[in-house]
This record gives structure tokens, C-alpha cells and sequence, in this order.
């Protein structure tokens, strides 16, 4: 029996087949020449065979997809028999080039051509380059890359995951994820909690398992175990039956002694809501806004932006709904906000900060949401991303003022927001801690780096000292007023772990927001404990000397953790 | 050599699914069809069965295309072709 110990990301227990995500194509090396017993003739009909097999493949894919997804492959599909791609392909070869080497050098330059075109086009021209590497894989003889499609339910293994990967995901084949690469903040991790997937990343070595292998998958232990024994088994079918039950969340976050705490769901649009809505989520507590404006060259219409963001606010009427102004640059650039070429994107004009290079465009988005806000029911708190100083709450919240919107705040993301958070709440009505950009920024360590997985948790207790600074800030800066401290919630994944989230309750935090699959398990930990149980477990974890002992000390101490399979 | 001018009639112009349905439909007609916009050169036409050279064109609603093909069944493909360019294909 052979067993992999990563990084638990979502939990679930559960027993599969393995099967590898195929290694991307490598590029056919400049100036491959067609091989020496291959005529110019033999070499184009196999391209065209090649072609045809991937456009059968993916024909046949789109023929059992739907929507927009059924849309894309038909189109894609298309392109990989495409006359335009195929001549000029064979025109290479003709003077020499191997067939490998042409579709490569053809696909590139039709990719780049739309690639120019902007908008809709550009957003295609990654496609040109996925039929390429696929028709590439088939003149190789080797499994096209991208997820393997299958009928038969599988544990996908993987380096890492892409954003684009999870368009292919079909969350009723896999599984579970697994990748020997990847961080608990990657995109992997993400994808696997918003589909409710058991999930393990950083697990190294997990790539060697062959495909079609048994394995047993502990997503909150992180265990991974080939040839799963009879425990394990018992184990993956006892979370067949609590994970229906951890599946529904009654509406009500409170501590056992009653002590309320709102559970509410981060959303990026309107379907997100309206979901979100129905598995219980008292409200949202993080309302990612770039949705309205990626994959566009030109800034969306205030008309336009007010409809889109009215569609969530009526997910939640008469319901708190917390609005973050955009978030671009970093890992979510903007072609018309953000520059690609710094050379420290997570340290550069990202945030409210591109407001300084492109005024404007933040003063016609908080136009939008008081425009729908006032159309809708929904109670509108907006706030604005990376806020390093009192002085730029300040100036957000005087922003909000003209635009007619009432409670202003900030995210704590930056660890200056935290470590000055009374002058920083004396300007806003509340503070929301982003916990991902916070522990990469206070541990100065790349959310996306699998290498550095171990500083990467929100359970570092430099981490939570700062969470605990926030909540004092906040206490600190009501001294001296009347009426109560203002709120201080977490909407990092952080409050989606259910150990954490009562770690984060005793340190004071208000609300808890999280993906919304998540509610459910979180709920039920949290009214197992009460405030005063929950505040010792938070000092537990802040005594710890290190984020493994935090995290093992304090679920040591939650025994129903273990129970639930969490 | 028969030609026929069409008015693009689907919301998100020459892309996507109307892009895709057109050139499946060009594909299977026995005669060679060509697309241009209107005004431009006829040697500058593109391959109408390529979905990348019709999403190279960018022809957005409204605008006039120019089709043209030539042989047996020539004009019985244009103007199906036609019928399809001034058909809403996002509305289906």
C-alpha cells in the first residue's frame, strides 16, 4: 500500500480510479523537417486524418454537451478541419516542414491574428491553440491533453489546474482532484470547493500513480492511499451518508450558545446568487464584480453594469449583499486598467489602486451600484480591494458619499490595513479580510506557488494575529463613541474550513463568507461550540508555534471534525 | 461568376454559433463558396467554409457580405447560404 500526504483543500471521502491528466504538448522544435522516407503528399493526408480524428472527437463531445459549452465545442470542432489552418499547414510541408511542425507554426499565426482582432476574436484564439496542440497529440500518438473525457466517474490527477480546465470539468464524471503541484490557494483548490469536490494538492509524487489504480481520498486530511483498506472503505461510504446531510444549511450561523453569527456567500454574478440563495446563505458577504468587465477591451456601460449587479441584489431582497468595487491586475488583468508588463503584478497597480492611473472608471461603477442598489431590496454595503492606508478609506468612502451610497468599507488585504485598522475603520462603516491576498502578502509568498503551500495558510499564526488586530482596531476605534464595534468580517477561503471559521468567530470576526457549498459544513461545526469555546480555540491557535500545530491543536480539539469526515 | 450581397441579420454578427452554422452549411454545398465584405476586392475573398477566416472578417450585424461561387449548383448554394446570413442564428 503505497500513500501520498498533501494539502487537504476539500473535504470528502472517497474511493476511485485514477486517471492522469495527459502533460501538456510540447512544441515540435524549429525547423523539423518532414522525415526523410515521408513524401510532401503522405504527410498532408495524414494531417488531414489527424485533423478529422480531432474534430470527430470533439464533434462527439459536443454532441452530448449543452449550452454554452455545447456551443464552443461545436466551434472548436470546427476549427481543428478548418481549410484556412489546414492550407497553410500544408503549404509548410510542402517546402519541408514536418507535419508536426506545421500545424504548430500555422496555428500560432492564425491564433495571433485573432489574437489582434480584440475582443470576442481574442478570446478565441486560445481555442486555435488548444485544436493545435490536440492534432499535434494525435500525429504523436499520444492522449490529447486537457481532461481526459469519460463516461466512467474517475479521480483526476493533475500538476495543477487551470481556469480554463474547469470550462471541461464535468463535476458529474470527477470525482475528486488531485495534484502534486498547486498551492491550498490555487486555482485548484477553488475550483474543487465551488464544484464541492474532495480535493488534495501538493501532493508530491501522486502523478506517479497509473492510471485506472484504486485510491482511497481523504480531502481534509489530505491523505491520499493506493489499494484503500477496509477501514477506508468504510470510511468513504460513512461519508456517502453525512455528506446528504452536510449538504443543506438551515439559514441560521449561530454558536451553540446562540451567539449569531450571518454565514453568508461570496458570489461573481447572478447565477452564483440565485444558487446561493437556495442552499441557505443568509446574505453575501463578497460580490466579486469583475465578471462585468473580463474578457473585454473597453469598460462595460454604466446601464450595463447597473443590470448586471441589480441581478444579484434581487437574489437577496431585504438581505445584506457586500459589493467589492473591481479587482483587477495581478492574476485578473484588464487590457484598459492594468499594465502587464510590471515586473511584481502582486505589488503592483491592482485593486483601488488603479484608480491613480486610470481615474474614473471606480467613480462610474459605484454610479451603477447605487443606481441598482436603489432599484432593488437588497441592503448594499460596497467596499473597495486593497486599502493600504486610512487616507485611501478615506477617500473611498467620501467617493461612495457622492455617489449616494451609504455604507462604505474596506477589504483588509494589505497587512498595513490591518496593523492601522482603527484610523482605517474611523473613515468606512466596515472592514472584510480577504484572507487569500492576506497571508500571501504577510507571509510574502505566491498564493500560487506549490512549493511554498506551507506558508500559504490562513492558519499561520502571523496570519491570524492579524485578523485578531483587525477585530481590536475595531473595538479600539468605538471607544469614545456610542454604538458598537463596527463589523469586521472574513471573506477569504479561510471561513470556508470549519475549523478555522470557529477560530475566527472567537477572534471576534462578525460574518463569515464563503463559497456557498461550503455553509452547509460550516454551519454545522459552529453550533457545536460556544463563544467562549471558540474563543479558546483561537487562543490556542494564536499560541501555536507554527501553522501545523494550529491547525492540529485546534481540531484535536473538535472532535466532531473527525466524525463528519471535515 | 454568380454572386449574392446578404445583410448579416444575427445579434453578435459573423462569430460564435452563427460563424460555426454558416460554416458547416458552406462546407456541405458541392460548389466552392467565397466570402468578402462588400466593397472589397473579390481576390481578397475568403474560404466561407472556414470558421477562422469567417471570424478573420469580423463582420458584424448589418453589415453586407458579398457571396460568390461558381460551377453546377452555384446559384441554388448561394442562396441558401444568403437565407441563413439574414436569418437571427443567435434567436435559435
Amino acid at each position: 500500500m503505497q500513500n501520498f500526504q498533501g494539502v487537504g483543500v476539500s473535504p470528502g471521502r472517497i474511493i476511485g480510479s485514477v486517471r492522469q491528466m495527459p502533460k501538456p504538448v510540447s512544441e515540435p522544435p524549429s525547423g523539423e523537417r518532414l522525415a526523410s522516407d515521408l513524401s510532401p503528399e503522405d504527410a498532408v493526408a495524414g494531417l488531414k486524418a489527424a485533423a478529422q480524428a480531432v474534430h470527430d472527437e470533439l464533434k462527439g463531445r459536443a454532441d452530448s454537451a449543452s449550452g454554452d459549452g455545447k456551443a464552443v465545442l461545436e466551434a472548436t470542432a470546427l476549427m481543428a478541419k478548418d481549410t484556412m489552418l489546414l492550407k497553410s499547414a500544408s503549404k509548410l510541408i510542402n517546402v519541408g516542414s514536418s507535419a508536426e511542425r506545421a500545424i504548430w507554426e500555422a496555428g500560432a499565426s492564425v491564433s495571433e491574428m485573432l489574437h489582434n482582432l480584440g475582443g470576442y476574436m481574442a478570446e478565441r484564439a486560445t481555442d486555435v491553440l488548444d485544436v493545435r496542440a490536440r492534432i499535434v497529440a494525435e500525429l504523436r500518438g499520444v492522449p490529447a491533453p486537457g481532461i481526459p473525457a469519460s463516461d466512467t466517474p474517475f479521480i483526476l490527477v493533475a500538476e495543477d489546474l487551470a481556469p480554463a480546465d474547469t470550462a471541461t470539468l464535468n463535476p458529474a464524471v470527477v470525482l475528486a482532484l488531485l495534484t502534486s503541484g498547486g498551492g491550498p490557494q490555487s486555482h485548484t483548490a477553488i475550483i474543487a470547493r465551488s464544484l464541492g469536490l474532495p480535493a488534495v494538492v501538493a501532493a508530491h509524487g501522486v502523478d506517479s500513480v497509473a492510471d485506472g489504480s484504486e485510491v482511497y481520498v481523504d480531502g481534509a486530511a489530505g491523505l491520499v492511499a493506493v489499494s484503500p483498506s477496509d477501514e477506508q472503505r468504510a470510511a468513504a461510504t460513512a461519508w456517502a451518508e453525512t455528506s446528504a446531510t452536510l449538504a443543506e444549511f438551515d439559514g441560521n450561523g449561530t454558536t451553540a450558545d446562540g451567539h449569531l453569527v450571518p454565514l453568508l456567500a461570496n458570489v461573481g454574478g447572478a447565477k452564483d446568487a440565485v444558487a446561493a440563495a437556495a442552499l441557505g446563505a443568509q446574505g453575501v458577504g463578497l460580490f466579486r464584480t469583475e465578471f462585468c468587465f473580463l474578457e473585454r477591451d473597453t469598460e462595460p456601460s454604466v446601464d450595463e453594469q447597473a443590470a448586471a449587479y441589480k441581478a444579484v441584489f434581487d437574489a437577496f431582497p431585504g438581505k445584506k449583499v457586500v459589493l467589492r468595487t473591481l479587482d483587477a491586475g495581478a492574476d485578473k488583468p484588464l487590457p484598459f486598467l492594468t499594465d502587464a508588463t510590471e515586473p511584481n503584478p502582486a505589488l503592483g497597480v491592482r485593486g483601488y489602486r488603479t484608480d491613480f492611473t486610470t481615474p474614473g472608471v471606480l467613480e462610474r461603477q459605484l454610479e451603477a451600484i447605487a443606481r441598482a442598489a436603489s432599484e432593488s431590496e437588497a441592503d448594499v454595503w460596497v467596499m473597495a480591494p486593497m486599502i493600504s492606508t486610512a487616507a485611501e478609506a478615506g477617500r473611498f468612502a467620501a467617493l461612495c458619499a457622492a455617489a449616494g451610497i451609504q455604507t462604505p468599507g474596506v477589504m483588509v488585504e494589505v497587512p498595513s490595513a490591518a496593523l492601522t485598522a482603527a484610523a482605517v475603520l474611523r473613515e468606512v462603516g466596515f472592514a472584510s479580510l480577504g484572507t487569500n491576498d492576506l497571508t500571501q502578502y504577510a507571509m510574502a509568498a505566491d498564493r500560487q506557488l506549490g512549493p511554498l503551500a506551507e506558508l500559504n495558510t490562513p492558519w499561520q499564526p502571523a496570519v491570524l494575529r492579524l485578523v485578531q488586530l483587525t477585530v481590536e482596531g475595531a473595538t479600539q476605534e468605538s471607544s469614545g463613541r456610542e454604538g458598537a464595534a463596527k463589523p469586521v468580517g472574513v471573506c477569504g477561503e479561510a471561513a470556508a474550513d470549519p475549523a478555522l471559521a470557529v477560530v475566527l468567530t472567537g477572534l471576534g470576526v462578525t460574518t463569515l463568507s464563503m463559497t456557498a457549498r461550503s455553509l452547509a459544513a460550516v454551519g454545522t461545526v459552529l453550533k457545536t461550540v460556544t463563544l467562549e469555546q471558540a474563543q479558546e480555540l483561537a487562543q490556542l491557535a494564536l499560541s501555536a508555534p507554527s501553522a501545523i500545530e494550529a491547525r492540529d491543536w485546534v481540531r484535536a480539539k473538535l472532535p466532531v471534525l473527525e466524525e463528519l469526515g471535515l | 461568376m454568380p454572386e449574392r450581397t446578404a445583410t448579416i441579420a444575427s445579434r453578435s454578427g459573423l462569430h460564435a454559433r452563427p460563424a460555426a452554422l454558416f460554416a458547416e452549411a458552406a462546407g456541405e454545398q458541392p460548389v466552392e463558396v467565397t466570402i468578402a465584405m462588400q466593397g472589397e476586392p473579390a481576390d481578397d475573398a475568403l474560404d466561407a467554409a472556414s470558421i477562422l477566416s469567417l471570424m478573420t472578417l469580423g463582420a458584424a450585424k448589418g453589415d453586407v457580405v458579398v457571396l460568390r461561387a461558381e460551377g453546377e449548383g452555384a446559384d441554388a448554394a448561394l442562396d441558401a447560404l444568403v437565407k441563413l446570413l439574414e436569418t437571427d442564428l443567435d434567436a435559435e
